[in-house]
C-alpha cells in the first residue's frame, strides 16, 4: 500500500521530481518513456529490413501509413480526453453511424465536401451526446460510452441492415486514396498536421495545461475558476468530430459502407494512446509519445503483413504488448522507489 | 429521502421496478402474440438467456470491487474451443468431466486476470481489454481457425445442456443453481460481503484489514470459473465452435449489470438485479422477432436501454465518476 501511494504522489522536493517538468538532466531524458519507445520502433524498422526486401520500398511504406492513420487521427484527441480522465468507447460505434450518414447523403445526390461535412457533423453530434449526458448526469464516461457504443451502430444497422452503400463520387475518393506530393498521401499529411496541432495544443496553451490539470485533480481544477464540465463536453465533441473525420477517410479509402465499419478499432485506438505513455487513469502523457506509439504499431503490423501473420495472431500480440506496456513502469517503479526507500532509512 | 409511499419504494427498489417493467412488456407481447407467453415458449425464451444471466451474476462481482472483466466471451470462445478439441480427441470423456475441466480452465484464464490487477496493479479495464485479444488470438493458435461441427462432436458431449427435467432445460437449471449459489455467497458468506465492503469503500476495507487485490482477484476467478462453464454450454448447446464464439458477448454482459442496477463505481448491486438486466435484455431479443420488428433494431434498443437505465440509476447514486478506473487499493 506504501508503494501505491509514493508511486501517485512522488516525492516532488525537488522541481526536478515534477513528472511534467522537461529540463531534467540527461539520465531523466534518456529514460523517458517516448525514448523507450524510439528505441523500439528502431528495432522493429530494423527487424523489417531484415525479414522481407519489400520493406523498405517507399511506396510500400506509404501503403502501410493507410493501416493506421485514420485510427491514429482519432487516437490525437482521445489522448486529451484520457489525460483529462475520461474515455469514449464509441468511437468505432460513431464512425459507422457517420459513415451510414455519407451513404445515405449520397443517395440523395451529395457532392464530395457536403459528404466530408455529414461525417463530420455526424461525428460532432455523436461525440456531443456523450459529453453532455456524462457531464449533464454526473455518469462515469465508460458505462454512457459503452451505451452509445451499441446505440451508434445499432442506428447504422437499423438504416442499412445488412445491405451496403456504394457507388460513391468518383472525387469524393481523394480524402482517403489521393496524394498531395509523392508518396505523401492525403490523409497522412493531415494526420502530420494535425499532430502539430495537437502537440501545440496540448503542450503550449492554457487549454492544454487545463486539460493536465483536469486529470490531476478534478476538484482542484474546479476550485481554481475551471470550468471542468464544459473543458470535457468539448473534448468529448472533439473526439466525435475526429471520429468523424475518420469516417470520411475510411469511407472514401474502401469506397463502400456496411454498419460494421470499423468493427473494434476504439481498442485499437486507446491501445495506441497507452501505448504512447498517456496514464490510463488520467493526468499524464504527451503527444509525441502517442505519435511514435502510432509509428510502432503501424511498423509491427505492417512487418508480421509481410510474414503473412493473420490478424487474429497480431490481436495477440497487441494485447500482450498492452499488458506489459502498462504492466512494466508500475513494477519498475515500484522497484525503484523500494530502492530510495531503503537508501533512505541506510542514511 | 426516505420514500414511505408503497409505489416509492416500488421505484426505489430497482429490483422490483425493472420485474414489474419485465412483467408489462410480457403482456404487451403476449397481447399481441399470445403464443409468446406460453410455458413451453418461455421456458425456451429462459433457455436462451441462461449463459447471459449466469455471466451477468458473475461479472456483477467483479464490477461491485471496481473492475470490470471484458475478457469473459474470449474466455467463453477459448475454453469451448478447448473443450471441442478435446471431445474430438478422446470421445469417450463423460459430459461431467468435460463441464468440470471447463470450470477448471476458465478459473485459470481469470486468475490470470486476476493476478495481474492484484499483484502487479495494472487496472482492470486494461488487463481485460489485452486478454479479450489475448484469449481470443489463442482460439484461432489451438483451432489453426478450423470449425469444430456438430457431426464431430459425441452426443453426450452435446446432451449435457438439452436434457430436460421439470419442462426446464438442464443448461436453466444450471443457470438458476448458479444464480442461487452467488445469492447466498453474497448475502451469507464472509468473502461475499467483504467483497461490498471492498467496493465501496476500499480505503475503510484496507483500515479494516482487509486484501483488497485479494477479493479482486477472488471475483476475477469467479468470473473466469463461470465464462469457462458457460464456454462448454455454449459450444454444446450451439453444436459448434469456432474462434468468433460469442464476439462481442462481454458488453452484453456489461450491459445486463448497468441495466440490474449494479453501480459501476462499485460497492452496489444485487444478484437479483444482475439476474433480472440479463432476464430484460434476453427478453427484448426473445420478443422483437415476434412482435414482427427486425432483429437489427436489438443493438440499437439495448444501447438506448443502457443510456436510459445509467441515467436513472446516476439519479439514485451521487458518486464520483469513472472509479473503474482508478487503482482500488489505495
Amino acid at each position: 500500500m506504501m508503494n501505491e501511494k509514493a508511486l501517485k504522489h512522488p516525492m516532488t522536493k525537488d522541481i526536478k521530481d515534477l513528472p511534467d517538468n522537461l529540463n531534467g538532466d540527461w539520465r531523466n531524458k534518456l529514460m523517458r518513456w517516448e525514448t523507450l519507445l524510439m528505441v523500439f520502433v528502431a528495432i522493429v524498422f530494423f527487424t523489417n529490413t531484415q525479414i522481407s526486401p519489400y520493406f523498405l520500398d517507399p511506396w510500400s511504406l506509404s501503403d502501410a501509413t493507410f493501416n493506421f492513420t485514420e485510427k491514429a487521427i482519432i487516437a490525437l484527441p482521445m489522448a486529451l480526453l484520457i489525460i483529462a480522465r475520461d474515455i469514449d468507447l464509441s468511437v468505432a460505434s460513431t464512425i459507422a453511424l457517420a459513415s451510414v450518414a455519407m451513404g445515405f447523403a449520397n443517395t440523395m445526390g451529395a457532392g464530395p465536401v457536403e459528404l466530408a461535412l455529414v461525417g463530420m457533423a455526424v461525428g460532432t453530434v455523436a461525440g456531443f451526446i456523450n459529453g453532455w449526458i456524462i457531464t449533464k448526469f454526473d455518469i462515469p464516461a465508460i458505462v454512457v460510452t459503452i451505451g452509445t457504443m451499441s446505440l451508434y451502430r445499432g442506428i447504422a444497422y437499423i438504416v442499412l441492415g445488412d445491405d451496403v452503400y456504394r457507388s460513391y463520387p468518383s472525387d469524393f475518393a481523394f480524402f482517403g486514396q489521393g496524394y498531395v506530393w509523392g508518396i505523401l498521401s492525403f490523409e497522412f499529411a493531415l494526420f502530420l498536421g494535425l499532430a502539430v496541432v495537437f502537440g501545440i495544443l496540448l503542450h503550449k496553451t492554457t487549454f492544454g495545461r487545463r486539460v493536465y490539470v483536469i486529470g490531476n485533480n478534478p476538484t482542484a481544477a474546479l476550485f481554481s475558476g475551471i470550468n471542468v464540465k464544459r473543458h470535457r463536453l468539448f473534448l468529448f465533441t472533439l473526439v466525435g468530430l475526429f471520429a468523424g473525420i475518420a469516417a470520411v477517410l475510411l469511407t472514401s479509402r474502401i469506397g463502400s459502407t456496411r454498419p460494421s465499419i470499423a468493427m473494434g478499432w476504439e481498442l485499437e485506438v486507446i491501445t495506441m494512446v497507452v501505448l504512447g505513455g498517456v496514464n490510463i487513469l488520467g493526468g499524464a502523457g504527451s503527444i509525441v509519445g502517442v505519435f511514435i506509439a502510432v509509428f510502432l504499431m503501424g511498423l509491427v503490423t505492417f512487418g508480421m503483413g509481410l510474414m503473412n501473420v493473420p490478424g487474429i495472431v497480431m490481436s495477440i500480440f497487441t494485447g500482450l504488448l498492452l499488458i506489459l506496456v502498462i504492466g512494466t513502469p508500475i513494477i519498475w517503479r515500484r522497484a525503484m522507489t523500494a530502492r530510495k526507500m531503503r537508501s533512505k532509512t541506510g542514511e | 429521502m426516505k420514500n414511505t409511499s408503497l409505489l416509492g419504494k416500488m421505484i426505489s427498489h430497482r429490483e422490483w421496478l425493472l420485474g414489474a417493467i419485465i412483467v408489462l412488456m410480457l403482456m404487451g407481447v403476449g397481447y399481441t402474440a399470445p403464443f409468446f407467453v406460453t410455458p413451453s415458449n418461455l421456458a425456451e425464451a429462459f433457455d436462451d438467456t441462461s449463459i447471459l444471466i449466469m455471466l451477468a451474476c458473475a461479472q456483477m462481482l467483479v464490477i461491485l470491487t471496481r473492475c470490470i472483466d471484458l475478457s469473459v466471451a474470449s474466455n467463453i470462445a477459448f475454453t469451448g474451443m478447448c473443450v471441442a478439441l478435446f471431445n474430438v480427441a478422446y470421445p469417450d470423456t463423460p459430459a461431467l468431466v468435460t463441464l468440470i475441466m471447463s470450470i477448471g480452465i476458465g478459473v485459470v484464464l481469470g486468475a490470470f486476470n486476476g493476478i495481474l490487477v492484484w499483484l502487479v496493479g495494472i487496472p482492470s479495464i486494461v488487463v481485460t481489454l489485452g486478454t479479450m485479444s489475448v484469449y481470443r488470438g489463442f482460439v484461432f493458435l489451438i483451432s489453426g481457425g478450423e470449425w469444430v461441427n456438430a457431426h464431430e462432436m459425441t452426443p453426450q458431449f452435446l446432451a449435457l445442456p438439452r436434457a430436460t427435467f421439470l419442462d426446464l432445460t438442464v443448461l436453466s437449471w444450471i443457470a438458476i443453481a448458479v444464480t442461487l449459489a452467488l445469492f447466498v455467497f453474497t448475502r451469507f458468506t464472509k468473502t461475499g460481503l467483504s467483497i461490498f465492503a471492498v467496493g465501496g469503500n476500499p480505503k475503510a476495507a484496507v483500515y479494516s484489514g482487509l486484501n483488497v487485490g485479494k477479493y479482486q482477484f477472488i471475483t476475477f476467478c469467479i468470473s473466469g470459473a463461470v465464462a469457462g462453464m458457460c464456454g462448454y454450454l455454449w459450444v454444446s448447446r450451439y453444436a459448434v465452435a469456432y474462434v468468433e464464439v460469442a464476439m462481442a458477448f462481454e458488453l452484453q454482459v456489461v450491459a445486463a449489470c448497468v441495466i440490474g442496477g449494479i453501480s459501476i463505481a462499485g460497492g452496489i448491486g444485487t444478484i437479483w438485479g444482475a439476474a433480472l438486466g440479463a432476464i430484460f435484455l434476453g427478453l427484448i431479443k426473445n420478443a422483437l422477432p415476434v412482435i414482427g420488428i427486425s432483429p437489427f433494431w436489438q443493438l440499437a434498443i439495448s444501447g438506448l436501454v443502457i443510456v436510459l437505465a445509467v441515467i436513472i440509476n446516476s439519479r439514485s447514486e451521487k458518486r464520483d465518476g469513472r472509479r473503474i478506473l482508478r487503482e482500488a487499493h489505495q
